[in-house]
């Protein structure tokens, strides 16, 4: 019996300890909107995020984001074009192309591309892209939208490969065989087989990697040039969203309006950050390859 | 021509076709996956390059000098230990038990996928948001100040989700016939994940640590409002003083003041010395983890 109390308790603790990830997240959503809220009673929700103009030091102030949630969409669409197909292409490749001995060298290349520090993909887009771009293209700066999306890319794309890697890899076997069987080649198994059997797997990939791409701080705070207009051409200098709230917040002063209207730009990441999650969970778990039969 | 040559010729025609696609394709996704190590390459040796020089045993033991412009990074050095440290010793213990939690009892359910609902969400949260938090929760409402202990409980929460996933990897990998075993000789179900399960799985969960300490080591956005400052004359004497960290200290010394030209071979040089911690772990992550699969 004593055994038996012991046991349960033991089994309560790691309950308790799992449920701390919930506890997190739902820590981090009340003190957002804790901090956050308090603009709304300056400024209507629509016309923060649909306001043009983002002077929040100016007197009076303008807190409209839609220069901030503009620049933010326009850098991760443009990462994901170029993110996209060279993480789906290389993580074909180390699925179903590389030789084994191959395989070793590249997966690891790509851990390791996942984990430079974001700081330092930023100061290399800072030192080296920028001034690249701005002789190449003859631009008055280096630091741009452009420039933003690329270095973007590079931290979306590991993600996108070890995602859709891991999906094309549990494609059961038998599915190729069959294909490569009935005379088609590899190629052809590839895009008419596997391709179709693990494609929630690489959709889940390619949103989280967008997720990253949105979410991204130092990145975009060094490179993307930081001036808060809507952009209106893909060199043009841009200020995410991210960007602001870290560039800002040290000059903010504690609870004023600056400070409220930032961590309400917080909230706007976590919804989306949220959003881009459920719909990856819903995708993982409507279309979960089982076994063989249900391509 | 007749007409079985004609056949032929046609199917030859179509096989080269289909082969010459298959050889087009193969190359553009070899030459994708040469992209990745190219750019890895590529970043590192710039900063190898550009970096080298300004890496001396002064650089690595002495405080910044002449407002930054001129000495090295101990504080930096010594601040990034303790914050990723102090992050490693909250995530390690919430993440294994998680793990055990997610791999040992829980049955599939609503509540297990809520909570892995929750760790994916952690995962993806986006690290500016963690540093807000941060600064809300532990810097202002439990008055812990600008300090390591906010920090290390900021990237602790951070880099939880890296923690659970190896230490998941690393429980589905021990086979069930320990498990049965132990259970088949009467030991109850906590004796079995104490004493046969978890020191299974312990040296695979290590390399979970190692990525966490790094994924921690690197991490800037999360810091600049809990942890870091600019400049600090001393070293830290307690948990509740700020300290120096060397992502803070490249972003500081590359975007702020007025001497970004001057000190670009300093910025060089951290990033060096950041970039040789971060990857070094990996590395010794990756080495590690497969020695550890080649011996099961």
């Amino acid at each position: 019996m004593k055994r038996q109390r012991k046991e349960g308790m033991i089994r309560n603790l790691f309950f308790a300890i799992a449920f701390v990830s919930i506890a997190i997240l739902l820590l981090i959503l009340f003190f957002l909107v804790k901090a956050g809220v308090p603009i709304f009673e300056k400024v209507s929700v629509t016309e923060f995020i649909f306001g043009k103009y983002w002077y929040p030091t100016a007197s009076p102030p303008d807190f409209g984001i839609l220069p901030l949630v503009l620049a933010s969409l326009f850098v991760t669409l443009f990462s994901a074009a170029i993110a996209v197909p060279l993480g789906v292409m290389t993580a074909i490749y180390i699925a179903e192309i590389a030789s084994a001995r191959l395989k070793e060298i590249v997966k690891p290349a790509v851990e390791l591309l996942a984990s430079l520090p974001s700081v330092v993909i930023g100061f290399f887009g800072m030192v080296v892209v920028a001034p690249f771009l701005q002789q190449t293209f003859d631009l008055p700066t280096g630091l741009n939208l452009f420039n933003a999306s690329l270095m973007l890319a590079f931290m979306s794309v590991p993600i996108i490969c070890t995602i859709s890697e891991d999906a094309i890899s549990s494609v059961p076997p038998e599915l190729k065989e069959a294909s490569l069987a009935l005379g088609a080649n590899r190629i052809e198994s590839i895009f008419r087989v596997i391709i179709p059997a693990s494609l929630s797997g690489i959709s889940t990939g390619i949103i989280l990697g967008m997720a990253r791409a949105i979410g991204e701080t130092m990145v975009v705070l060094m490179v993307a040039g930081g001036a808060a207009m809507i952009p209106g051409s893909l060199f043009d200098p841009v200020r995410p969203m991210p960007a602001s709230i870290a560039a800002e917040m040290a000059e903010a002063p504690f609870q004023s309006d600056h400070y409220h209207a930032l961590f309400a730009i917080g909230i706007i990441l976590f919804v989306f950050n949220l959003v881009f999650n459920s719909v990856a969970d819903y995708i993982s778990h409507k279309h979960r390859q089982v076994g063989a039969a249900t391509l | 021509m007749n007409e079985m040559q004609h056949n032929e010729l046609v199917f030859t025609k179509s096989v080269l076709g289909r082969n010459i696609k298959q050889q087009v394709f193969f190359s553009l996704f070899r030459g994708a996956a040469g992209i990745n190590a190219l750019a890895l390459l590529i970043v590192v040796y710039f900063l190898v390059k550009n970096g080298w020089t300004a890496i001396s045993w002064d650089f690595l033991t002495e405080a910044p000098r002449d407002s930054m412009t001129k000495g090295g990074i101990l504080p930096c050095i010594v601040g990034t230990a303790y914050l990723s440290i102090g992050a490693l010793a909250i995530s390690m213990p919430l993440g294994i038990g998680s793990a055990v939690y997610l791999n040992e009892y829980a049955r599939q359910g609503l509540i297990v996928r809520l909570i892995r609902f929750a760790i994916n969400n952690l995962a993806g949260v986006p690290s500016v948001v963690f540093g807000l938090f941060g600064l809300a929760f532990f810097v202002t409402w439990m008055n812990l100040e600008v300090s390591i202990l906010s920090g290390a409980l900021t990237l602790g929460f951070l880099s939880l989700p890296v923690v659970i996933g190896a230490s998941e990897e690393a429980l589905r990998a021990v086979p069930d016939t320990y498990r049965e075993a132990s259970l088949g000789l009467g030991s109850t179900k906590w004796q079995t994940i104490s004493r046969v399960v978890l020191p299974a799985a312990f040296p695979s969960m290590i390399t979970g640590g190692i990525l966490s300490l790094s994924r921690a080591a690197g991490e800037t956005a999360a810091i600049m409002f809990t942890a870091a400052v600019y400049f600090n004359k001393q070293l830290p004497d307690s948990i509740f003083d700020p300290v120096m960290a060397l992502p803070y200290h490249i972003y500081v010394l590359a975007t702020a003041g007025t001497n970004i030209e001057q000190t670009r071979h300093l910025q060089y040089g951290t990033a060096l010395v950041l970039i040789a911690l971060v990857l070094g772990m990996n590395l010794l992550a990756i080495v590690y983890r497969a020695r550890l699969r080649r011996k099961v």
